[in-house]
């Protein structure tokens, strides 16, 4: 076994787990933790593919940002209330069952068959040079090919922000009405 | 080795979905949102390290900033209902029905 | 002068409009001097127009007003040409002394300026269908007269009879202007245009007799629902509910004479085909009887007269379908002025007496009102067949031209000769009904001679009822010089030549009508009990007369009572359940798939998100299986 797997294992478990604990627990707070752990495995995964700035972000901003923001309003708005976990819609259960029993099925047909790669010999683009994704090749990548894309997103965040403070904003000073 | 990427990014995103179908809980059900965001992020990675291309990376980029966009607002939202209706429970938020 | 001809529509239909906008605000008298001067004048245009031809020297004129659809030959186009200036002075010159009488007859009526709205609108409507260049043209004023008519038939409309006679005369029309219609059609579709030039000059060349005796018997089918002719004569005796002084004017000297007129016009078509023309003298024959015999048994002062019109009208038939077209042309002149004057002099009677129509409510009325009974009289004699009056000179051309031609003509000229006798009986019958012998009138009625606005056309009529037979006399053929240009080409029947038939046959005629005139006053100027048992002494017969042989309600029970169980069955159980099933079934289909899909729609989430995710699974499972193939 190379290092890669043994990562690749021990992380993918973790991952696993975080992700199953996000499912299955009752409490909201278990479940920022799952998810927390199952980002940061990802991001060790991230490491052991190279991809060291995506790693980077990963820890930064999901594990740090966005999950801190999901904490935060899992303490506002009440962590005490346990979630009645009894399915009260109908077949709704069964309908899920059935998608992923066929998923499993389509996903265990596809690896007895064989026929299916995930990356086809011929794509594969030849390496003019080491695809390490690194800040410097990153940038450069992302200054010379994706500016728009860059520029959009941009825009799209700051829309986000000001969209989060009208929402806030408008309930609060309705609720310093009443 | 990508198959085995792959594998665990189904896998997660399998969970993700499965638990958006059965929770109620709105915060919960954004959770796995983002669950399903990552196993994405994860095939992006993958493949562009199968195709020897920064690409992968930097969709994944993308991916994570929308993703931040998107938490942003939703919990917003999530905040806002809950302090009009007190709940969290998108079962409860079903007027809009034929 | 014809370049004024315009003026002959235009001042009638000014009149009309005119009064249409302003009649309210007159007094009365004023909206019937105006009507009566528009069309004056329009006989005075007409009659000026027309002295080139009195000379001699005359020659058909077109007038294009408006390019309406060049393309088929319809254009707003006036034809003046023998027969259309005869037509159109008939039309005006009867009808300004009908409109004179009319205001007279109309005093005291609160819709009196309305009244003569529509009688100018006829008028206006007739002169178009008299003086179009084309068939279009002419079909546009053959609808309007019959608008006209109904407007007028129905004027009181209040009377429950009154509409429903409005309305009988105008499905009835209606039926025959289909045909007429029909027949455009299939002229148009034979020669590519309507106008008369057009077609009347390449009959001869290019139809076949096949086409001909289509065009000749389908324009028979509006000719007869217009002139009343059998079987569509109905609607004329029910028309009687109008004021008289419109029976006068359109029911019987001017509206429905278009049919002959259209028969006339269309002579080179019938020329062509012997068949529509037999089938025209036919129906004539057969009409001129039938109408003649119910006649006899009216006892309504203006349905005599009415079965009267149907029958001479017949004869009118009879003289275009035996291809004598200036027989008939002349006839139809003629009874113009003695019918109108038997019509106003019966208003007039109707007026007197309070508006009694019952002829055996009368009686002893020639010393209130000498004047009526004077005219009316001449009238009497003179659509009797009495030489030298009028209707004498007219019906022996008619019936000298049948005779002439022969064959099955023949047996039309008996019928015409019997015809003739019932005529001079009936309508015997009913001058000494009313005029003569006891008076018989219901309390309270105090019957008076009419003022001078009333008498004053009929004196005008009379005179013109005696005098214009000469016109067209074997000693001088002064008419038929007069329309020969109108029929340029046209083969015409006449009355036999030399003294000697004419002679005879102007014996046996005058014969006829001195002996009907003699039984009439035998049988009726006798006290009330002797004649009513001499009309008992026919039994049934005279039963089938008064009731006009209940050809209403074979109608009613072979026509009109199917048409209404057709309608009711297709509107209460075709319409309602097949076709409001059928919409409303599709409405409750969808009503119902709707509802049946709402349900989907639950309002949770994670229903849709299972939907979406069963749908994200088959597409991604097609992507891959559309891969690896």
């Amino acid at each position: 076994m190379t290092a890669e797997a043994v990562i690749f294992v021990l992380m993918g478990v973790t991952a696993l787990a975080g992700a199953i604990t996000v499912v299955m627990a009752r409490n909201p707070v278990y479940s920022g933790l799952g998810l927390l752990g199952t980002m940061l495995s990802l991001a060790v995964i991230y490491v052991a593919q190279l991809a060291h700035f995506v790693a980077a972000i990963q820890v930064i901003v999901y594990a740090g940002a966005v999950m801190t923001l999901f904490l935060f309003v899992i303490m506002m708005i009440g962590v005490d209330v346990a979630e009645d976990t009894s399915e009260n819609l109908p077949r709704q259960r069964v309908v899920v069952g059935v998608v992923a029993a066929a998923v499993v099925a389509f996903a265990v047909y596809l690896g007895v068959s064989g026929g299916f790669e995930w990356v086809p010999a011929g794509s594969r683009q030849p390496a003019a040079e080491a695809s390490i994704g690194t800040v410097q090749a990153i940038g450069e990548e992302l200054f010379a090919n994706w500016v728009l894309a860059f520029e959009v997103t941009a825009l799209l965040l700051t829309v986000a922000a000001a969209g989060a403070i009208a929402l806030a904003y408008f309930r609060r000073r309705r609720a310093v009405r009443e | 080795m990508t198959d085995w990427y792959m594998l665990l990014a189904a896998a997660l995103f399998t969970i993700g979905a499965i638990g958006i179908l059965v929770r109620r809980n709105a915060l919960v059900m954004f959770m796995c949102v983002e669950l399903m965001l990552n196993a994405v992020n994860l095939t992006l990675v993958s493949a562009g390290r199968a195709l020897e291309t920064l690409d992968g990376q930097l969709a994944t980029f993308f991916v994570l900033v929308v993703a931040a966009a998107e938490v942003v607002i939703g919990l917003a939202i999530i905040v806002a209902i809950f302090r009009h209706r007190e709940t969290a429970s998108v079962d409860e938020l079903s007027e809009l029905k034929g | 002068m014809s370049d004024f001809l315009w003026l002959v529509i235009a001042l009638p239909l000014a009149g009309s409009v005119a009064l249409h906008f302003l009649g309210r605000f007159m007094r009365e008298p004023l909206p019937g001097w105006l009507a009566t001067l528009a069309i004056a004048g329009s006989f005075a245009v007409a009659a000026g127009a027309a002295i080139p031809f009195f000379a001699g020297t005359g020659e058909t004129e077109h007038l294009v007003i408006w390019e309406w659809m060049p393309a088929i030959g319809a254009t707003f186009e006036l034809q003046w040409d023998p027969l259309s200036a005869l037509m159109a002075l008939v039309v005006t010159g009867v009808g300004t002394l009908i409109h004179i009488f009319a205001i007279g007859y109309m005093h005291g009526d609160e819709r009196f300026h309305r009244f003569f709205t529509y009688l100018n609108l006829f008028a206006a409507s007739m002169l178009t269908l008299v003086l179009a260049g084309n068939y279009a043209m002419l079909f546009v004023g053959w609808e309007l007269v019959g608008l006209c008519s109904f407007l007028l038939i129905g004027f009181w409309f209040t009377r429950p009879s009154a509409s429903a006679a409005a309305k009988k005369a105008f499905v009835v029309n209606r039926i025959g202007d289909l045909g007429f219609l029909i027949g455009l059609m299939v002229m148009f579709a034979t020669f590519g245009t309507l106008s008369f030039e057009g077609v009347l000059e390449r009959a001869g060349a290019e139809l076949t007799a096949g086409t001909a005796t289509a065009i000749g018997l389908l324009f028979l089918v509006g000719a007869a629902g217009k002139s009343a002719q059998v079987p569509l004569y109905v609607w004329l005796p029910d028309a009687m509910e109008g004021p008289t002084p419109v029976s006068a004017l359109i029911h019987a000297a001017t509206m429905v004479t278009a049919g002959v007129y259209v028969v006339a016009r269309s002579s080179p078509i019938y020329a062509e085909s012997a068949v529509a023309s037999g089938v025209v003298a036919v129906i004539g024959a057969i009409t001129a009887i039938w109408a003649a015999s119910i006649a006899i048994g009216q006892r309504d002062i203006k349905k005599v007269l009415a079965y009267s019109t149907v029958s001479q009208l017949g004869y009118m038939f009879m003289g275009v379908g035996a291809t004598a077209y200036v027989a008939g042309v002349f006839h139809l002149m003629t009874h113009a002025f003695f019918k109108a004057l038997l019509f106003l002099g019966a208003g007039s009677v109707i007026h007197a007496m309070s508006d009694e129509q019952d002829m055996y409510k009368m009686g002893g009325l020639a010393r209130r009102m000498p004047v009526t009974a004077a005219t009316m009289g001449i009238a009497t004699l003179a659509i009797a067949g009495i030489p030298p009056l009028a209707g004498f000179w007219s019906k022996d051309e008619i019936l000298g031209a049948l005779f002439e031609r022969g064959g099955i003509y023949s047996a039309l000229w008996v019928v015409g000769l019997i015809t003739a006798l019932m005529t001079a009986f009936y309508m015997t019958r009913q001058w000494v009904l009313v005029f003569t012998g006891e008076p018989r009138w219901d309390e309270g009625v105090e019957p008076h001679e009419s003022p001078r606005v009333m008498t004053l056309p009929l004196l005008a009529l009379a005179v013109l009822s005696v005098v214009a037979g000469f016109v067209n006399t074997p000693f001088r053929f002064a008419l038929e010089h007069f329309l020969e240009p109108a029929f340029e080409g046209v083969e015409m029947q006449h009355a036999p030549e030399g003294w000697g038939m004419f002679l005879v046959l102007a014996a046996l005629s005058s014969l006829a009508g001195v002996a009907g005139v003699a039984a009439g006053w035998l049988a009726y100027n006798r006290p009330a009990d002797a004649w009513r048992r001499f009309q008992e002494g026919f039994g049934r017969l005279w039963t089938a007369w008064e009731e006009a042989y209940r050809i209403d309600d074979l109608y009613g029970a072979v026509i009109v009572a199917p048409g209404r169980r057709i309608a009711e069955a297709t509107a209460f159980q075709i319409d309602s359940k097949v076709i409001d099933g059928a919409v409303n079934g599709v409405g409750a289909l969808f009503f119902r798939i709707g509802s049946g899909l709402r349900l989907l729609q639950t309002g949770y989430v994670r229903n849709y998100g299972a939907g979406f995710a069963a749908g994200l699974l088959i597409v991604a499972i097609w992507l891959v299986m559309r891969g690896l193939s």
